[in-house]
């Protein structure tokens, strides 16, 4: 919840954030001396965002997200997060996303670094179709996982029972209770990291990261036997061209070494 | 035991290898190695929080006052939970140890320092507010007699505690104003107990879920409020889906309908409608299905009277006089009026109308209600079968359908498959229910329709079948329920009204006969009422928050605040009850003194006390105690004059033959007598050996008592005293327990224990000994005896009333009631539009006072939301995440829209929890009861919902 005190704090905040953009960057077009190194690839942009390169490359560091957003859950980067200086990030074991219908953030960006389209579905701003992040679970330290009926993280999800659902198997040990597992499932996950701050471990067993670090991705040659949708994936299917260290010579050259065929 | 350190090493080593590969150690050996982990020191204790009752061990670490709780673990050895526990049973080491623990005294003075009403709180001696207690009483008891002096008590009490509070409160002030919060939790289940086997408490055990092969909630969102029951019943599903069925019946959908084969959402009462259609289809569709031999030895059919009211104020009492012309009367807005006028006349509706008309009622007929009664009678079973006529599945579907997106022909499948489940032959049945059948205004009726249908059936009170109200309270049984801390109550299912009951409890007392007040008639709400209309000028809230969990709160908070009296708060922490009250005293907490608590499955735990409390807090034991030092035989034990004009006889002289003197005091008389004085402090044995003793020895932090001197202990053991004094009035009758040592040794027992066996399923000849008992001497033949002994004799009738007045007895019987479907006194109509439920959510407790002072749990739910469809969202203008108001006729509060949770509301309906002070919707909901048992009906009441 809002107050005042702490709205003007954070418009404080958010002034000192753009200043040190400004006293920066001065008047370059700063975005081309973003070293992509330096951006770090762990921070959780606001719903819509643009991926990679191309945020940094929008995004003009104005703040007015972080004006919109109610929960005060955005905020500007400062120098030292090792996050490019004024972009906005959260970071959802402080303040997750809220998953506001009417997504206030996304509209409010001039540039469209905060892409309504990517939010949207038949015109009407959809939050269901954010891609912040993903949630993980550590099964280690996950407390659901010992058999605690816990699962904070799957009561919080905005979108329970798909993105965050609960897997039921028996617990063999006490012979009587079954354990209820938290499973994320990336294809409804928004990483708005409700989930993350509701984890009780005192460093949270489920957290949030950008997708392209967390996910794997597999090859076009192969597709699901069992599974129509899974040809999709072929849209992106090319030639296959494969070079193995033993492959790498041509063939002729292969067979005229005889190497140590003959030696005793 | 001394180790060297090679042996050190070889003992730590050896453990954590046996550990890894499961393997038993030598128990000398482990406890070795246990000691060598930085001196932590375990031991069993029950769970703080609900009725499940899970084992769980707490480590501590640290010497006298600086001992404390580290770590906890659940109870391998636990029979309920085997080492796991829920969310909030893993934060019990955390519980204590808030940052605003009370840990002194506080009264509110003016500038002088005298206690002031309007007065700021300030820091007191125990002396001081001992004196202000009892110059208040005092008071209170010149202005109002007995009836003036009342406790907010409570199913979370120990066992000794709740005792204790009895005891003074009966046997010393003659007050039955005593009331827990058990009332607004689990009287309906009480009184369906008591009508339907003449004794309280659940047949079955937990047991049954691992031996059914169905299991039906009804009103009980399971997965939320008990999850180690839900892990078994999960267990139970996945170790045979196909034939085990899961059945959630209730007002919306919640977590338990996760597991359900199919779920049934009704509208908010219809559950009356839902238990007697299933009997209706029984009775009269698969009358082959009735097990007659069963219902011949064991059953009779019973019937009551239906004008009943809903347990709301009455027209003639002091805060509803005088009536105005603009419909307001006396404290009571026009609004507030417009509900509370249903408790006089009601006019019976269409929907009502076909369940009424065997009672003799048609639509629009007026129903003048009188205050609600027991009284039942015998009826045939022709007349039973009269009363489910209209119960047909068109009738039943038409009114009790809850979502109006679901078809008619989707919901009457459903009910068709429900019946079946029950019907089916050797189909074992488990029907569990919580707050939605026992927070009604029919909650009595409801209870005792499911009996009604397992009994028909003969599944009820065997392994793996039979209707179980699970509680919801830690100590609702073991204290609230088996101590009988109830205004009509005494213990082991005695009562107040009994002559016989009286006199057996005097006896063992030691005190005179007549000195208990045969008048209990002061529940939980009437001493709210009794406030109001300024008959209650004391009264003390012990381990509850009775001004948050109340209905229409705004009322009794008034009275607390601006009328003449003084409350009293005993708690841990500051609560909404603490900042409404004048003086607060700081209670230890649970771990901090020795206890006893009693689960939903009739098992007692005990444990010791593991660490000091903090600051000068002290147990709610101590302050009863202390306070019985201050009243003697002449303060007390002269006549008075009821408000009903009955008259409590001078008794001094009586006592005076006993050998008390005018001023011998309740202390010496009710807890430091010879008998008390005769369980000793052992330190050199087991139990007591190194632990400690706050009531008993008094402790190092050296608190300064009640009397201005450093408090040194009883010097007996007071624990065992109260416990086994109490436990005296169980055995032999049904309520057996084993002895308080015993229960230190064991991870609690299912009572009654008879000759050191618990009991799994009573009334059972083949697993309780008394129902083998009673089945042999009735000679019946029967494998069942319903031996509980109240209302067994009564006279014949019909279904409108009673025919033949002679009394015929009924020995060993239980009973089948005839109770027909009304709606509740408050439905939505045009301008409240919507149906308002209440109840908690798993990761707090009750009111929050604990639970949110838990960092991570505090994190995880911060505040409660007000949980509604998205279209109701959407047509009131609302989106997630918005501030609304919820208003009623009472009063209204701010809660977050909340379209997408773990509650899914049908569009006629909007759920908020009430743990959460700052949303506080107790000033919105209703204080109807049902008017037998007079627990509030906190499920429903209309309200309209609008942006903030």
């Amino acid at each position: 919840m809002k107050n005042d005190a702490g709205n003007d704090r954070r418009k404080f905040l958010l002034t000192m954030a753009r200043d040190v953009g400004l006293l920066a960057f001065g008047g370059f077009i700063w975005s081309a001396y973003v070293d992509e190194a330096v951006a770090n690839k762990l921070a959780l942009r606001p719903p819509g965002a643009l991926k990679g390169k191309d945020f940094l490359k929008t995004c003009i560091k104005c703040g007015m997200c972080v004006e919109a957003c109610p929960y005060d859950t955005l905020k500007l980067a400062s120098p030292g997060e090792n996050i490019p200086i004024g972009t906005p990030y959260f970071e959802p074991r402080d303040v997750p996303c809220y998953m506001c219908t009417d997504i206030p953030c996304v509209p409010a960006c001039p540039t469209g670094a905060l892409d309504v389209e990517s939010v949207s579905t038949d015109g009407k701003l959809d939050i269901n179709k954010a891609d912040m992040g993903v949630a993980i679970v550590d099964e280690k330290n996950c407390i659901a996982f010992w058999g605690i009926q816990c699962d904070a993280c799957y009561r919080a999800c905005p979108v329970m029972d798909k993105a965050l659902y609960l897997e039921y198997d028996k617990n063999d040990r006490t012979g009587k209770h079954a354990y209820l597992k938290p499973i994320v499932d990336p294809d409804y996950c928004t990483g708005c990291g409700m989930c993350e701050h509701a984890c009780v471990t005192k460093k949270p067993a489920i957290i949030v990261r950008p997708r392209e670090l967390v996910m794997g991705e597999v090859g076009t040659h192969y597709v699901k036997g069992w599974d129509k949708k899974d040809e999709k994936r072929l849209e992106n299917a090319h030639e296959i061209h494969t070079v193995t260290p033993r492959s790498e010579k041509k063939a002729v050259d292969t067979l005229n070494d005889m190497g140590g065929l003959l030696d005793d | 035991m001394a180790l060297t350190r090679r042996e050190f090493l070889k003992s730590s080593a050896a453990a954590s290898a046996a550990a890894a590969i499961g393997m038993q150690v030598p128990s000398e050996l482990e406890a070795a190695a246990g000691n060598a982990e930085a001196g932590w020191r375990w031991d069993k204790a029950a769970c703080r929080f609900c009725g499940t009752g899970c084992g769980i061990m707490l480590a501590t670490t640290g010497e006298g006052k600086d001992r404390k709780i580290v770590a906890v673990k659940g109870d391998p050895a636990a029979p309920v939970n085997r080492g796991l526990n829920c969310i909030k049973g893993y934060f019990n080491a955390k519980i204590m140890y808030g940052a605003d623990r009370l840990t002194t005294p506080l009264l509110r003075v003016n500038e002088k320092g005298e206690f002031d009403k309007h007065g700021k709180f300030a820091p007191v001696s125990w002396k001081r507010a001992f004196d202000e207690m009892e110059k208040h009483i005092r008071k209170a008891l010149k202005a109002s007699g007995p009836e003036g002096v009342a406790v907010f008590a409570s199913g979370q009490y120990t066992i000794m505690e709740g005792y204790a509070a009895q005891k003074m409160m009966k046997g010393g002030f003659r007050s039955n104003a005593i009331d827990p919060n058990a009332r607004h939790c689990m009287a309906s289940a009480v009184v369906g107990f008591y009508q339907t086997f003449g004794i309280d408490e659940p047949s079955g055990c937990y047991d049954d879920i691992e031996l059914t092969d169905t299991i039906v909630t009804w009103g009980s969102n399971m997965a939320e409020m008990h999850p180690i029951l839900w892990s078994r019943v999960t267990d139970r599903k996945l170790s045979d889906p196909d034939n085990v069925k899961v059945v959630n019946i209730q007002t919306y959908t919640h977590r338990t309908c996760d597991l359900g084969d199919f779920n049934i959402i009704f509208k908010p009462q219809t559950d009356l409608l839902l238990w007697n259609y299933l009997a209706r289809e029984i009775v009269y569709n698969h009358p082959e299905a009735i097990d007659w031999d069963f219902i011949k030895k064991n059953i009779i059919f019973t019937a009551g009277p239906v004008n009943i009211g809903y347990g709301m104020r009455r027209k003639g009492e002091k805060s509803l006089t005088p009536e105005r012309p603009d419909g307001s009367a006396g404290k009571y807005s026009a609004k507030e009026m417009q509900t509370i006028r249903q408790e006089m006349v009601h006019k019976v509706s269409e929907d009502e109308a076909p369940a009424l008309a065997p009672y003799g009622y048609k639509a629009g007929d007026e129903m003048h209600h009188t205050p609600g009664t027991l009284k039942h009678w015998e009826i045939s079973f022709e007349e039973y079968k009269k009363s489910l006529a209209p119960y047909t599945l068109d009738y039943v579907a038409r009114v009790a359908k809850g979502d109006p997106d679901e078809s008619i022909e989707s919901f009457k499948k459903k009910l068709q498959d429900l019946a079946a489940l029950y019907i089916e032959k050797d189909r074992k049945v488990v029907s569990f229910w919580t707050m939605g059948m026992n927070q009604h205004t029919r909650g009595t009726w409801d209870n005792t329709l499911s009996y009604n249908v397992h009994f028909l059936l003969n599944k009820q009170a065997k392994p793996g079948s039979g209707a179980f109200s699970l509680t919801g309270q830690p100590s609702a049984c073991g204290t609230a329920r088996e101590v009988g801390t109830f205004c009509h109550r005494l213990p082991a299912d005695m009562m107040v009204k009994n002559p016989k009951h009286r006199k057996i409890v005097e006896k063992k007392w030691q005190i005179p006969e007549g000195t208990l007040n045969p008048v209990g008639n002061q529940h939980i709400m009437k001493i709210h009422r009794d406030i109001e209309d300024g008959v209650v000028k004391f009264a003390w809230v012990n381990v509850c928050n009775a001004y948050q969990d109340s209905a229409s709160a705004k009322h009794w908070i008034k009275a607390a605040r601006t009328m003449d009296n003084f409350i009293v708060t005993s708690d841990g922490y500051p609560g909404i009850s603490a900042k409404v009250s004048d003086l607060i005293l700081p209670s230890a907490m649970i771990y901090e003194k020795w206890g006893a608590y009693g689960n939903a499955e009739r098992r007692t735990q005990h444990w010791r006390q593991q660490v000091l409390p903090v600051g000068d807090a002290m147990s709610d034991t101590w302050q009863w105690v202390e306070l019985s030092k201050r009243f003697t035989v002449d303060d007390l034990w002269g006549g008075y004059t009821l408000r009903n004009g009955k008259k409590l006889p001078d008794v001094r002289k009586k006592a005076y033959a006993m050998g008390y003197k005018p001023d011998t005091t309740m202390f010496e008389i009710l807890f430091a007598n010879d008998r008390a004085k005769s369980y000793k402090i052992d330190l050199n044995s087991f139990p007591q050996k190194g632990y400690d003793n706050t009531e008993c020895l008094g402790d190092e932090r050296n608190v300064v008592g009640s009397d201005g001197k450093v408090f040194k202990g009883y010097g007996f053991m007071i624990h065992q005293y109260l416990f086994e004094e109490y436990a005296w009035f169980g055995r032999g009758h049904g309520h057996d327990l084993a002895d308080f040592v015993t229960y230190h040794k064991v991870r609690g027992l299912k009572w009654p224990v008879v000759n050191g066996k618990e009991t799994a399923w009573r009334f059972n000849v083949k697993y309780d000994p008394y129902a083998a008992k009673h089945a042999k001497e009735n000679g019946r033949g029967s494998e069942f005896a319903f031996y509980g002994p109240l209302a067994k004799a009564l006279p014949k009738g019909t279904l409108t009333g009673i025919t033949d007045k002679k009394k015929t007895p009924l020995p060993d019987k239980a009973k089948i009631f005839a109770r027909p479907y009304m709606q509740p006194p408050e439905i939505p109509d045009a301008e409240y539009d919507t149906w308002l439920c209440t109840g908690r959510v798993l990761e707090h407790w009750h009111s929050g006072t604990m639970t949110m002072r838990v960092p991570e749990l505090y994190r995880a739910v911060p505040e409660a939301l007000c949980y509604m469809h998205p279209k109701t969202a959407e047509e009131k203008g609302l989106k997630q995440g918005d501030l609304c108001w919820i208003e009623s006729r009472r009063g209204r509060v701010k809660a977050r829209v909340e379209t997408r949770g773990r509650n899914r509301p049908p569009r006629t309906l909007v759920f908020v929890p009430w743990f959460d002070e700052r949303v506080f919707i107790n000033k919105v909901t209703l204080d109807a009861t049902c008017p037998m048992s007079k627990q509030t009906d906190y499920k429903k009441c209309a309200v309209k919902i609008y942006k903030a």
